[in-house]
């Protein structure tokens, strides 16, 4: 640990690292709390993995990978959501294969990309340490529009993730509300992409807000305990990885786990 | 006497399934109807039409003189079964102040997507409709933590909050016991003296002692008096025999 704070006073790769780490925590206790309550775990899935496309297509026409998957993640949240609300029957079979085609796409365009792709498991299990400092502010970006959006919106989100048919009757337009929060899902994948890869985006958007409302009971406190949890695990993660070099999304995601088992057991005894 | 719903010539059906069929119903300020029926004959898809909730297939329904989409606000709705799951981190206080949405907004073009906050007068408001169901001390109460019958009071808050001109119930009473139900019903009563009440029911005997009228529903629709109700009208409305009910008034 004292070998890791002393390499965080020095590079400046680590420093961008730990804000890095910051900033998804953000994301993932806010947009967190909201997939775990509204049990949309799975469809959360489906953007996360199909964002693989987008990023693939980014890296072989040159253009930025998370743009690209900020794009993908956004069509894929309208695509899913829209299925949901007009096609519900198929809903798990249409996710399950938007899922699978977004990374076959995306390992297709990758595999036909010039030269050597040593990216590719960066994109699938992250690389905070190569966070660059345009990245942060990209991230910086998303998480301020996504908290203004929350806040402007919290009560509206609070009825629709709450009861959509009272919702309705109370004049709430619940399919925008709706497609609204699947789109800020989408742009919290793309936070926590660079963070632990989009293969494990999954247990970090999930397991912070899981654990928090094994606890705590209310929607506002379980987003902060949430954010508050990630922020301490995406840093011990980060300072665990760094001595025995590890990859640290891995790592994140196994305190993660062990969190929210020892949150579970902790909640079942007392 | 104003009419404040006007089903006319009505019908719906789940894909090929007919569920109603050539529905006219109109329903007055001030009545208390019950909706009776047997299970899968059109009750809660009636109301769920009325509500706006559903659009029907053919002909045409007025809620207060307007279209149901636009009504729906000036409705109160208690559902059968709460659609939210129970162990939703949310208090009493919380749900019945959800019921507050659209109260003060107009029907205008953005009105659903405008901001809204919370003013003392919503909790004021709150506060008053948990009183008036006789649950206000549980307010800050997590809903999990609810019995079966407080938590159907809470809905009736979270319904009357939004001051509603027609409060539509469906199977209020299903999942309490007997004493609750008489409770909830004697509330209901006294709730009619300032606004319309529709309630389904499958219990036609209880409710005939409360509701001004009877609506029957096995995808067609017939009305009637509590009075007038006799054997014969239940079993070709059931299209079975029933046991006799003796209505008391």
């Amino acid at each position: 640990m004292t070998d890791f704070i002393q390499a965080l006073t020095e590079h400046a790769f680590l420093q961008n690292a730990l804000i890095a780490a910051l900033l998804a925590s953000i994301g993932c206790g806010v947009m967190g709390t909201y997939v775990v309550v509204k049990r949309i775990t799975f469809i959360a899935g489906g953007i996360a993995h199909s964002v693989l496309g987008g990023m693939g297509a980014s890296l072989y026409y040159g253009f930025d990978p998370l743009q690209g998957a900020l794009l993908t993640a956004i069509m894929a949240a309208l695509l899913i959501g829209w299925v949901r609300l007009h096609w519900s029957t198929q809903e798990d079979t249409l996710v399950s294969a938007l899922w699978a085609i977004g990374m076959a796409v995306g390992l297709l365009f990758i595999a036909k990309t010039p030269g050597y792709q040593t990216d590719l498991m960066s994109y699938l299990f992250g690389n905070i340490l190569l966070t660059s400092p345009q990245s942060l502010w990209f991230m910086a970006g998303l998480d301020a529009l996504l908290l203004l959006i929350v806040i402007i919106y919290r009560r509206q989100f609070l009825a629709v993730v709450f009861d959509e048919e009272f919702a309705q009757l109370r004049g709430i337009p619940v399919n925008f509300f709706y497609l609204l929060l699947l789109v800020l899902v989408a742009v919290t994948v793309v936070l926590l992409i660079q963070v632990v890869g989009l293969i494990l985006v999954l247990a970090l958007l999930t397991l912070p807000a899981a654990a928090a409302a094994q606890h705590v009971y209310s929607l506002t406190r379980i987003m902060l305990i949430a954010t508050l949890l990630g922020a301490l695990l995406s840093v011990s993660g980060l300072a665990l990885a760094y001595g025995p070099d590890l990859p640290a999304g891995p790592t994140i995601i196994l305190l993660a786990g062990a969190t929210y088992v020892i949150s579970a057991i902790y909640k079942q005894i007392t | 006497m104003k009419s404040v719903i006007d089903v006319e010539a009505v019908s719906f059906a789940y894909g090929p399934v007919p569920v109603l069929s050539g529905i006219n119903l109109r329903i007055e300020a001030g009545e208390f109807l019950g909706i009776v029926g047997p299970n899968a004959g059109g009750k809660s898809t009636l109301l769920k039409l009325i509500l706006g909730l559903l659009n029907p297939q053919s002909g045409n329904i007025r809620v207060l003189g307007q279209p149901t989409r636009v009504a729906s606000r000036l409705l109160g709705y208690v559902p059968q079964y709460p659609a939210f799951p129970r162990d939703f981190p949310i208090t009493v206080e919380q749900v019945v102040l959800l019921g507050r949405l659209g109260v003060r907004r107009s029907n205008g073009l953005f009105g659903g997507l405008w901001p809204t906050g919370l003013s003392q007068e919503d909790r004021e408001a709150a506060h008053q409709a948990l009183a008036e169901v006789e649950v206000e001390h549980v307010a800050r109460s997590r809903i999990d933590h609810l019995s079966g019958g407080q938590l159907q009071r809470v809905l009736i808050a979270r319904a009357l909050v939004g001051e509603p001109r027609i409060l539509i119930l469906d199977e209020p009473t299903a999942n309490i016991d007997q004493r609750m139900e008489n409770e909830i019903f004697d509330l209901l009563k006294m709730l009619n003296e300032r606004m319309t009440i529709l309630v389904v029911s499958h219990d036609i005997a209880f409710i005939s002692q409360y509701v001004s009228r009877v609506a029957c529903v096995n995808q067609t629709l017939m009305c009637h008096q509590t009075g007038a109700i006799h054997s014969d009208t239940i079993h070709d409305l059931y299209g079975k025999p029933v046991h006799m009910i003796t209505h008391k008034h």
